[in-house]
């Protein structure tokens, strides 16, 4: 970097910070209009997990996630960052009521949207029992704020993935906003190994994670309706492009949910890869999605992949 | 109690549930006469897309033909582990199972879950824990991450998580340790009917309000979470 720091403009320095190997801080900071973000229950208040010392282990201030609110193109906002470097981005009791109180006030307002960062593993095991009913009381309180007319969106790109629990809030979203190395899934592949064994699925074939549970396949499926290129920039664009096309929720959405999810189940669910899938779906040489730079894959998703949009 | 008697006694007068490998669908008459949902996971099942996507279908078919509150009953394993299930996007379908439910509570059709065996991770999160109200049965043995996994992930020996497990609910499976933590609003008896107590519960249903973090915190088993969600909330409603 030559060009002396005051000189790069928030957007510059977004479009420059890779959102995979960024803070959860960093990313709220360079994602939200510049000096705008406020955060509630910050790491000086020292809610820390009552039960991580039960297993010696660290604490952090914040419980390994961010939440607060501010302005996105001058709209308000409120938002809500996972930090996947500490305990996976994993919800722990502490980690998840701030979620849940973020949302209920969301769903009050009833007009604020709400952004979620994910970058989780899934529930916490240390605390898994609190976690895990931490999940479901988010995935009611997304419900209920959507009902309520709030947008939900996920932004999904970090080192942890979205994972476990993670992956059934996602899927609880209005709209989700998905990077190259953002997996987004249930069972993470050690625990398909570890259950099923190495013939059901080879955890170390990198590439075979990135394309069953990566976000090239995820926005090919219509699991999530924006790619963006890793940086913070492209997931502020895709947040507001997201924020600008979701309609209200009810019970159609639903109905179309369940009948995108079955065409789903059957064209796809005899394929035995994800490059199965792609070529059922139209795509030529399949094999070389993997490789696509961001933008071609773009272009190629636009025109091929399918959309959950009002259906979900 | 097997399936076979939890269905006798909790309907006397009748039930229409088939078990199609684990899956239940159907219906029941409960005793006032009006008919009940009924669905579930049997047969420490997993639940994977192709189960999932009958039982949210099954809930959105009876949305606007019928009336009257939901039974989800679970006897499941974890989520399906398997290459097709995620490929496929396993955590799509599991969540439209929880939207559905929830949403039918919201709107009319109040749910109840029935743990009467096993179940898991992704698979209690998408049935039993996305109901407004989820009654244990004895002899229920929920386990949101079993020990060995926790073992294996804390590198602490089974006996160290044992004898940690005395002092804490708060990651040891067990239907008691999630009934202190909240989830599991109470426990039915065995010995007395489960239609007199199903009877009961639909006539003093709680709010449709989520409690389980007072509940949690009322039962000593979650201190934080329902002040921490608390507090966040009334800074976020004075930031606006």
């Amino acid at each position: 970097m030559t060009t002396p720091l005051e000189d790069v403009t928030p957007a510059e320095r977004a479009r420059s910070t890779s959102f995979y190997e960024a803070s959860a801080r960093t990313r709220l900071e360079l994602l939200l209009d510049a000096g705008s973000f406020a955060e509630f229950i910050g790491p000086e208040q020292r809610e820390v997990s009552p039960h991580l010392k039960i297993f010696d282990l660290p604490e952090q201030f914040d419980d390994g996630i961010v939440v607060g609110h501010g302005r996105l193109d001058d709209s308000p906002v409120f938002v809500a960052a996972q930090e996947g470097r500490f305990m996976g981005g994993a919800f722990g009791e502490v980690h998840g009521a701030k979620l849940i109180g973020l949302l209920r006030a969301a769903s009050q307002i009833a007009s604020m949207p709400v952004l979620i960062l994910f970058d989780t593993g899934g529930v916490r095991l240390q605390e898994a029992n609190a976690g895990e009913l931490a999940i479901a009381e988010i995935m009611r309180a997304v419900m209920e704020a959507r009902s309520a007319g709030v947008k939900v969106v996920g932004l999904i790109g970090g080192r942890s993935g979205c994972y476990g629990g993670g992956g059934l809030i996602a899927g609880c979203c209005s709209a989700l906003a998905v990077s190259e190395p953002g997996r987004i899934a249930v069972s993470g592949p050690e625990v398909i190994e570890t259950n099923r064994g190495v013939e059901e699925f080879d955890s170390r074939d990198r590439a075979l994670v990135w394309r069953t549970m990566g976000g090239k396949h995820r926005r090919l499926l219509g699991a999530a309706d924006v790619f963006a290129d890793d940086n913070v920039q492209d997931f502020r664009e895709a947040a507001l492009e997201l924020l600008g096309l979701i309609g209200p929720f009810g019970l159609d959405r639903l109905k179309a949910e369940q009948e995108r999810l079955a065409d789903r189940l059957s064209r796809y669910g005899a394929c035995l890869d994800a490059v199965d899938i792609w070529a059922a779906q139209g795509i030529a040489h399949a094999e070389t999605v993997p490789q696509l730079p961001a933008d071609q894959f773009i272009t190629l998703a636009d025109r091929i992949g399918r959309t959950s949009r009002d259906a979900r | 109690m097997t399936l076979d008697d939890i269905l006798a006694s909790l309907f006397p007068k009748g039930h229409e549930i088939r078990n199609d490998k684990g899956v239940l669908l159907g219906s029941a008459t409960l005793r006032r006469g009006d008919k009940m949902l009924v669905l579930g996971v049997a047969d420490r099942t997993a639940l994977g897309v192709d189960e999932a996507i009958r039982l949210s279908g099954h809930v959105l078919a009876s949305i606007g033909r019928d009336s009257g509150p939901i039974l989800v009953l679970v006897d499941s394993d974890s989520q399906r582990m398997s290459k097709r299930d995620e490929l496929l996007g396993l955590n799509e379908f599991l969540a439209h199972l929880a939207k559905v439910l929830i949403h039918a509570d919201m709107n009319g059709r109040p749910t109840i879950g029935l743990l009467y065996g096993h179940s898991a991770a992704g698979a209690l999160l998408a049935t039993g824990l996305a109901t407004r109200v989820l009654i244990g049965l004895p002899g229920a043995h929920p386990a949101v991450m079993d020990l060995p996994s926790t073992a294996k992930v804390t590198k602490l020996s089974m006996e160290a998580l044992e004898e940690k497990a005395k002092s804490t609910p708060v990651f040891a499976p067990g239907l008691s340790n999630l009934v202190q933590m909240g989830a599991v609003h109470m426990t039915w008896s065995n010995d007395a009917s489960l239609a007199d107590q199903l009877e009961a519960l639909l006539a003093d249903m709680p709010a449709a309000r989520d409690q389980r973090d007072a509940l949690g915190k009322a039962r000593g088993g979650r201190l934080k979470a329902a002040d921490i969600a608390e507090r966040v909330r009334d800074l976020a409603l004075q930031a606006r």
